[in-house]
């Protein structure tokens, strides 16, 4: 079954499939549905991590030195939960800019520095080519391994023809995939949406490819993993194959490798183009940001059994790196061995397609269009030619770089195991996180200092790792590894400046990075920014800034035809077509002035197909004048800040203010209706003295003038004229009573009494009145003695009038009131209920307000006539006795007859034996 | 629903967390063999690891209803 045919259909028949799925997510796309808006589907994009590297590689360092393979993993784990700040930045930066790769965004940052740029795309030519090759070399081996299985898998590449090696027509088959899925667009910023769909696929691919062997081995090879385990434990060899020691370099190591993963998985270029060129949504990195560190949990699950039991089983095999084949090849199956083959194929293509799109893209850009600018004979050809010689540049160095990976993987791949040309890779990229990382959030950087930082610390990189790696290779003399080059010790490459014990990597990232973030900030201290390189490191470190204006750059003269000719030529007309449609304030043809919003758009339609230091080379050629209106931009940036500030402070006092006036206007109204209703109390009272005076006087005069009157008449009208001036006297007493009230002069006694009594006593003086008025009295009393601190008189005042008023708002037909005494928690609340209408929420504190009067509304206010109204003072005065005594007095809703229901509430007295006994 | 500053500081604070945890001196403390056996240090890696991604996902999930 496991022929070289059936292998090789498969294999291909898969590659054919990624074909499909890229053309449907490319349809999709068109339609206007995308396949790849979620954020799994970018958390599964940015697995394109996790390459061949991981997929074989990983068991074979397990294997050979422990744990140590984890810190690949958690570096990007710790980079990924940063990723809400610091890849949402990158994110914004590249959308408004329109950035196309790594070298794009760090030329960008330093000015639109084309040197710069140039510098990055090489930089990265030269570190990631050994990583494409090493994609390849493990498809020839995975390969080899498969058929040639149980015999070693005898590679020599180098005599062999290359088009026997299968790689080198997988190799062939990626660049149609590259080039006809990745170079669709001009646009390098846009997404290439089939390609990632792809990608996205093929992370699913190689998480379950992986899982599936390593459920086998777990379970099916052994007994569970208590059972792999034991085995392990018994057998003395492997006892420390899992601790610090077995990592290189011990601690020391552990953390320069942790470091290391970190960055590495920032600055990768296949990394940045999926982390932030290909991100279709800023919201995605929320989610992604732990889906991602899931996924790369979920595919290490396993590799410390599958290494564990390739060590218990040799399985004829002895290359760590195999393990995952040769597991379950050695059991006889020979489907999952097919499944892992194709997992670790679309680990390798995944990692190819992705890497050699961002970097062509970057040579394209950053490499040849620069140079092709420069020479005179290019720009006399016009109209939408060099659209085409674009696209046909990034196709040909999409060829090449495919064309140099396969040369170093058939020229030297051999000597090199998997890792190690995965982690010179790694530390390669590394060089860009200073430039890259520290621009992002300092403003001082200059681009002097970024090159000269990633010139050094690439020198550095390539004497302490690159070199030596040639060395082992056999290309040169390995002497120098030992006792340094002409003698010099101290120049060792392994041990720089003496410095010995630590792990190659870890010594390499030391030295490198030193010298790299040192010059970076060294030189950038003491250079001066230019202009533009003042506003892009404004406009970078700034991306977040919600106050951030875009504004239109360009302030000088051009024609909008000169502008168009410029953008056809280099995009075609049908890019130019969108750029140039509806423009704001444009003229009515090809000769008036083009406006800057206009020039802007087109420098940026410009930079996502050239980059922006060629995009801003082609504009500064076209502009006449003062091309570029700095100097507004930067102040505009620094101002925001200040403004900001300021703004929320005055929001702030703002809103303090309104706050203050709108508590002013409710004390005023509350004035305004407290004065109102002093003048209606002084009429009121005024006709309350009247009435009775009125009485009195007529009566009296009637008694002056009829000296006839009959006898019973005339006692009569003194019986009246009696009643009408207790009712003026007692009117006035309240009068007082509230003044003293009022000026805090009230007297009162206070002494221990017994409110059930004096309840008991109210209820007798107020019965006879309440009868003649057919109210009906209900007493509850659920205590048999409630000692209080009062004064009897006052509170017996306080009480006659609750009842008073109870059975003066009580229902007119059967009038009811009910007083009802109980203790509350060290209190006693007398309440008194009716039957009447009830006060309204909203009216049940303004009825203790002096002067207040309820009004009896309708037919009840004829019928109630019968009975007396009340002065307004009765209430406020209660309240005032209560308080004055420490309880309180208040309205609620009547639990038993639905009327209105006053409480007042009470301390109970302390006991007295308590109280005698407490010392004076 | 949590201020925006205020998730940024949790998260900060996971991140600071999961660095000490991945970092020595920590991960020396837990790298002793058992009587027999192997080394507690990848369980450890791995444990703390899918708890820091629960943290992460606890929180970053809290918020995404906006």
């Amino acid at each position: 079954m496991r022929t070289d045919a059936i292998v090789i259909s498969v294999a291909f028949g898969y590659l054919a499939l990624l074909f499909v799925i890229a053309a449907w997510g490319d349809r999709r796309a068109e339609q206007g549905r995308s396949l790849i808006g979620s954020p799994t589907v970018y958390a599964l994009s940015i697995a394109v991590y996790c390459t061949a590297w991981t997929f074989y590689g990983s068991v074979g360092r397990a294997a050979q030195y422990g744990p140590g393979f984890l810190l690949i993993y958690l570096g990007p784990t710790l980079a990924m939960l940063m990723a809400p700040f610091m890849i949402r930045k990158m994110v914004r930066i590249a959308q408004v800019q329109r950035i196309t790769s790594i070298a794009d965004f760090i030329s960008a940052r330093y000015g639109k520095s084309q040197g710069l740029g140039a510098l990055v795309a090489l930089i990265a030519l030269i570190g990631i080519t050994p990583y494409i090759a090493l994609q390849l070399k493990a498809i020839t081996v995975s390969h080899a391994v498969l058929v040639n299985y149980p015999l070693a898998p005898e590679l020599s590449l180098a005599e062999e023809a290359f088009w026997v090696d299968k790689s080198f027509w997988v190799a062939l088959v990626l660049a149609v995939f590259i080039i006809l899925f990745g170079t669709r667009h001009l646009d390098a910023s846009e997404r290439h949406e089939g390609m990632v769909a792809a990608i996205a696929f093929e992370s699913m691919v190689k998480l379950v490819a992986f899982l599936a062997v390593g459920v086998f081995v777990v379970f099916s090879l052994f007994h569970g993993p208590g059972d792999l385990f034991t085995q392990v434990a018994a057998s003395p060899e492997l006892v420390g194959a899992l601790s610090l020691e077995a990592v290189p370099g011990g601690a020391s190591g552990w953390v320069g490798m942790l470091v290391l993963a970190f960055l590495a998985f920032l600055t990768l270029p296949r990394q940045f183009q999926v982390l932030v060129v290909e991100n279709v949504d800023e919201r995605h990195i929320t989610r992604a940001s732990w889906l991602f560190p899931l996924y790369l949990l979920a595919i290490n699950l396993f590799v410390i059994p599958i290494a564990m039991a390739g060590l218990l089983l040799p399985a004829g095999n002895p290359d760590p790196d195999s393990f995952v084949l040769t597991l379950p090849l050695s059991a006889g199956l020979d489907g999952l061995p097919l499944l892992v083959f194709i997992g670790g194929l679309s680990a390798a293509t995944g990692m190819v397609i992705v890497e050699t799109i961002a970097l062509s893209t970057m040579v394209s850009n950053q490499l040849v269009m620069p140079l092709l600018l420069r020479s005179k004979r290019l720009h006399l050809s016009s109209q939408g030619g060099l659209a085409g010689w674009l696209l046909g540049i990034r196709r040909v160095a999409i060829v090449l770089i495919l064309l140099l990976g396969y040369l170093y993987h058939a020229l030297i791949g051999d000597s090199y195991s998997l890792v190690t040309i995965g982690l010179v890779s790694f530390a390669a990229a590394c060089q860009f996180a200073p430039a890259m990382l520290i621009g992002l959030y300092w403003r001082g950087a200059t681009g002097r200092g970024a090159a000269l930082g990633l010139i050094a610390g690439t020198l550095v990189w390539a004497w302490t790792l690159l070199i030596p790696g040639f060395a082992q290779s056999g290309w040169l003399n390995d002497a120098f590894l030992e006792y340094g080059p002409w003698g010099l010790s101290w120049l060792r490459p392994y041990a720089l400046f003496g410095l010995e014990g630590w792990d190659i990597y870890s010594h390499s990232l030391l030295w490198s990075l030193m010298a790299n973030v040192g010059l970076l900030v060294g030189i950038s201290l003491f250079s001066r920014q230019s202009p533009v390189e003042k506003t892009q490191a404004a406009l970078f470190t700034e991306a977040m800034h919600p106050g951030l204006i875009e504004s239109s750059l360009w302030h000088g003269q051009t024609t909008r035809g000169e502008l168009r000719t410029l953008v056809t030529r280099y995009l075609g007309a049908g890019a130019t077509a969108r750029v140039f449609a509806d423009v704001p304030n444009a003229g009515p043809d090809d000769d008036w002035p083009a406006p800057p919003d206009l020039i802007t758009r087109a420098e940026q339609a410009l930079a996502g197909a050239l980059g922006s230091a060629s995009s801003r080379v082609l504009i500064n050629s076209l502009v006449r004048g003062e091309a570029l209106d700095l100097e507004s931009v930067l102040s505009i940036l620094d101002t925001t800040s200040e403004t900001l500030e300021m703004n929320r402070r005055l929001e702030q006092q703002s809103r303090e203010l309104a706050q203050a006036s709108e508590e002013l206007r409710a004390a005023n109204e509350r004035l305004r209706e407290l004065d109102r209703l002093k003048d209606e109390f002084v009429a009121m009272v005024s006709h309350e003295l009247r009435t009775p005076l009125t009485s009195i006087r007529a009566f009296a005069e009637i008694l002056r003038d009829g000296r006839d009157l009959p006898e019973e008449k005339r006692i009569h009208f003194l019986d009246v004229v009696v009643l009408e001036s207790q009712r003026l006297s007692r009117l006035i007493e309240e009068i007082l009573d509230l003044a003293r009230l009022e000026s805090g002069r009230l007297t009162l006694t206070p002494q221990r009494l017994d409110l059930v009594a004096l309840a008991r006593h109210s209820v007798d003086a107020v019965h006879r009145l309440q009868e003649d008025r057919g109210v009906s009295l209900e007493v509850d009393i659920e205590v048999d003695e409630a000692p209080v601190i009062g004064d009897p008189d006052r509170l017996e005042q306080v009480i006659i009038n609750l009842l008073d008023n109870a059975g003066k708002f009580a229902d007119d037909d059967a009038p009811r009131v009910r007083l009802h005494l109980t203790p509350h928690k060290q209190h006693y609340r007398l309440s008194v209920e009716d039957n009447g209408p009830g006060i309204a929420e909203e009216e049940r504190e303004r009825v203790f307000e002096k002067f207040h009067q309820i009004k009896r509304h309708g037919a009840g206010a004829g019928k109630a006539k019968g009975r007396p109204r009340g002065s307004g003072l009765g209430l406020p005065i209660s309240r005032g006795i209560v308080a004055h005594l420490g309880g309180r007095l208040w309205v609620e809703e009547a639990p038993k007859l639905k009327g209105a229901c006053l409480v007042m509430e009470l301390p109970a007295a302390p006991a007295e034996t308590a109280a005698s006994a407490s010392p004076p | 629903m949590m201020s925006p500053s205020r998730l940024k500081e949790r998260l900060i604070a996971l991140i600071m967390v999961a660095a000490v945890l991945f970092l020595p001196p920590l991960v020396m403390v837990v790298d002793r063999p058992p009587e027999v056996g192997l080394s507690w240090l990848p369980l450890y890696i791995f444990v703390t690891w899918a708890l820091v991604i629960a943290l992460a996902a606890w929180l970053l999930e809290q918020r995404s209803g906006d």
